[in-house]
């Protein structure tokens, strides 16, 4: 059967065909699809970490155990996994394992714009990139294939124009392996000096093996078209490469190893070789360092993504038209009735300084709310705010961190851990909207659910923190500001460690909300004050307030701030 | 091969607007690659969806000026991706506004007389009123569905083709309303 499918699905169906019995990842743009299209299978065991390095660790034990494992993550989390992912890189697998890491060029849902090519060379193991979702369930099933002939994990890389895009893919059936068996075999499986000196020859044997044999391998191929120009090329940019030029192209699939000596062959019959390659010269450079004339980098440049039309205009200089209009922008701002909107205005209004997080909440940093101060990576909100404590900066006492209810299982409790644990002054406010939002919503273990939806033990916040040692914690309704603002001022006066947890579910959780509010314009005065909160319901047009009830949740928190009454409850 | 553009605010279902058009392309037997948006923009932001139907296309991305149709479920989406329109492509606007931050905290105004911007800018523009037809078809987040029945009208799809690729893409228990949706937007570009 033929079905059209998102390439992060076409990942899952590939794992499923390929026998996985068992993957575990942390959600992110733009991997979180390829588990949760993976939970719909009921031969996998699938589940939710609460980090990508705990969703390594249980993919590398299941291979071990000798099963087929797989882990997926967004590219900064690999920086979070790379410390098990070095190391079973010594120790290989028993049965296959594949790290599915997918990269964000522009940044449209991310942090920074790394290039998780470089970890496949650094961890010394091989990555395979497909260019849509057929080749995407191709070399998802064949990476557990190579995985267990070379002894290595491997990583599968997507961007995210392949991996949010959707092509037609055939559907193949689901092979099961009987389990290897385990034996013990220290020299294997307990990297110690000792043990892991002798690996790390076996890893170097490995990896100059997989570099001789991918040149004849598989997953590259040349396609000959005109001579004058011959382009390497991976992943998405291969697509827009094919449309855009009539170059001849060596397509390459695996990215790590780099086919060398076949690239130097396709070099030889063409006039000029140029790489087209997203983000950094990782292609470009390795071809350099072998002495095979190229370039690349100095005519498309290392930000952002490539298109058909990007490529025709560096190389050809055809133009396409650009945006004739200037338009007010569009950026992503949180949910009409999101419980974290009350928050940033009370902190916003205070005047304090907020060490932010990621998650919905860091759109708290945009006007009107203008609330967050720094963000920089999951968990280090609460690191942050204890430098500025132990930096003695004049900020420290009107300062908080400010973390979702996922990033802080994430990797915020061993930041509260520190604090407490070095006698810090410190206020973090959990915003628990008790699920994982910006990645769409996906259970965690404050969720008391699974990824398949069935209920599981619940982790309690409140006795987590109190076993930690936090001097206070303190429970508010996110959408009562004056409990808000009373518990800010209270706690950031403190010594010690304090923790406020601000919850209420998030917004899009229910369906079925009250009636949206309304504002009564014989009361209203035109002061603006609902519109400091900045909710995308109230609208403000001719010099009147209004809500527009197709976005009104009814959460009530603009009603808080109108001095007139004038914003009142709707009626059925 | 036919491109199109799916644009509007993130909440207002592109997504699943380009997979009503990928179901219909799969019941034609027909090549079709779509490029999606998730994450980020989707909390209200400016989303952009290619949908590109044809034989043996390679990339999922849609080249600014080369759209044969553009189907935005917000004014000022279809003015801000107009520009990839071709010259012979058509416009179909959904007669929504939706205040972006920008305007919402008196930063900047939302602009006036869109249409005849358009106009100015030669876009063969289509307006239907989308959330008007989806409210009387049940439910105001049916406007997606709205814009595809006007979609297949223009395009000549077949009622029953599109109805099958409807049923394909949404729950079971939301196919009545989707159905009303989609006859109002086959009926309402006059067909
Ligand atoms: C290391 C790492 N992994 C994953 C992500 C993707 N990501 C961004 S925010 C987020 C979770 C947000 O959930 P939560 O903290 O509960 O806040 P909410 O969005 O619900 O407000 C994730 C998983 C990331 N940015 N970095
Ligand atoms: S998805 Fe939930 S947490 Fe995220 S912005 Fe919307 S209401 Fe807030
Ligand atoms: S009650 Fe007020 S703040 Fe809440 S969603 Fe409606 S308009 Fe926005």
């Amino acid at each position: 059967m033929n079905k059209l499918m998102l390439t992060n699905e076409a990942v899952a169906r590939g794992a499923y065909e390929a026998g996985v019995k068992v993957v575990s990842s942390y959600p992110g743009t733009p991997s979180t699809e390829i588990t949760e299209f993976v939970a719909k299978y009921p031969e996998v065991y699938s589940e939710w970490a609460p980090n990508e390095k705990v969703a390594t660790e249980v993919a590398v034990g299941a291979s071990i155990a000798g099963v087929r494992s797989m882990c997926c993550m967004k590219h900064v989390g690999v920086n979070v996994a790379a410390d098990p992912l070095f190391t079973a890189a010594y120790t290989g697998v028993n049965g296959g394992m594949v790290l599915v890491v997918a990269d964000d060029p522009a940044m449209h849902s991310s942090q920074n714009e790394q290039d998780s090519r470089f970890y496949a060379r650094s961890a010394h193991v091989p990555m395979l990139e497909p260019a849509d979702s057929a080749e995407a369930k191709e070399f998802t099933k064949k990476a557990f294939a190579l995985s267990e002939e070379y002894d290595t994990p491997v990583m599968l890389r997507l961007t995210t124009r392949v991996a949010h895009s959707q092509s037609f893919v055939e559907l193949e059936d689901r092979k099961e392996f009987a389990p290897k068996y385990f034996e013990k075999n220290i020299s294997k499986y307990v990297m110690m000096p000792a043990m892991a000196r002798k690996r790390h020859l076996v890893v170097e044997a490995r990896e100059d093996k997989l570099a001789a044999d991918v040149n004849n391998s598989e997953f590259n191929r040349v396609e000959w078209r005109s001579k004058k120009l011959g382009i390497v090329t991976a992943g998405a940019v291969y697509q827009y490469v094919k449309e855009a030029t009539d170059a001849s192209i060596f397509k390459v699939g695996i990215v790590y190893p780099l086919a060398i000596d076949a690239i130097r062959k396709f070099a030889s019959e063409v006039d000029d070789l140029l790489i087209v390659e997203e983000l950094e010269p990782f292609i470009e450079n390795q071809l350099k360092a072998h002495g095979v004339k190229c370039h690349g980098k100095e005519i498309f440049g290392k930000q952002g993504e490539y298109s058909s039309a990007s490529i025709r205009e560096k190389l050809y200089g055809i133009k396409t038209p650009a945006p004739v209009a200037e338009v007010p922008a569009r950026p992503p701002v949180m949910c009409a009735g999101c419980p974290h909107r009350g928050v940033f205005y009370v902190l916003h209004k205070l005047g304090i300084t907020v060490s932010g997080d990621i998650g919905c909440y860091t759109l708290g940093a945009q006007a009107p709310l203008s609330a967050v101060d720094m963000c920089v990576c999951m968990g280090a909100s609460i690191g942050m705010a204890h430098g500025f404590d132990k930096a003695d900066s004049p900020l420290k006492r009107k300062m908080v961190a400010v973390i979702g209810d996922s990033t802080f299982i994430h990797s915020g409790i061993t930041n509260v851990i520190n604090a407490v644990y070095n006698k810090g002054t410190s206020t973090t406010i959990i915003l628990d909207n008790s699920i994982t939002g910006m990645t769409g919503h996906q259970d965690n273990p404050a969720t008391g659910k699974t990824i398949k939806g069935e209920p599981t033990n619940k982790l309690d916040l409140e006795a987590l923190l109190k076993a930690i040692g936090v001097d206070s914690v303190v429970v508010v309704d996110a959408y009562d500001l004056a409990a808000v603002e009373k518990a800010v001022k209270e706690e950031t006066a403190r010594e010690g460690v304090s923790v406020i947890i601000a919850r209420r579910p998030c917004a899009l959780l229910t369906k079925k909300y009250p009636p949206a509010f309304t504002v009564n314009s014989d009361k209203c005065r035109y002061c603006k004050a609902c519109l400091r909160i900045g909710c995308p319901a109230i609208e403000n047009i001719g010099g009147k307030v209004r809500i527009n009830k197709e976005l009104c949740v009814a959460c009530g928190v603009c009603t808080q701030l109108c001095k007139f009454s004038a914003i009142e409850e709707g009626v059925k | 091969m036919t491109n199109i553009l799916i644009v509007g605010v993130g909440g207002q279902g592109t997504l699943l607007a380009s997979r009503v058009l990928g179901a219909i392309a799969a019941i034609e037997g027909k090549d079709c690659k779509l490029s999606e948006v998730h994450g980020m923009s989707q909390r209200g932001g400016s989303v952009v969806t290619h949908v590109r139907i044809g034989d043996n296309i390679a990339a999922p991305l849609v080249t600014p000026g080369e759209a044969d149709f553009i189907l935005a479920f917000e004014k000022l989406e279809a003015l801000r991706w107009g520009y990839y329109l071709r010259k012979d492509g058509k416009l179909l606007v959904n007669d929504q506004e939706i205040m972006p931050m920008p305007v919402i905290t008196g930063a900047m105004a939302y602009p006036d007389g869109i249409y005849a911007k358009l106009a100015e800018e030669g876009r063969d523009t289509v307006v239907v009123d989308g959330l008007k037809l989806a409210a009387e078809a049940g439910n105001t987040k049916a406007v997606n569905v709205v814009m595809i029945g006007a979609l297949c009208a223009i395009e000549g799809v077949k009622y029953e083709v599109a109805l099958e690729a409807v049923r394909r893409s949404v729950p079971a228990k939301l196919l009545a309303v989707n159905e009303k949706a989609l006859v109002a937007g086959y009926k309402s570009v006059g067909k």
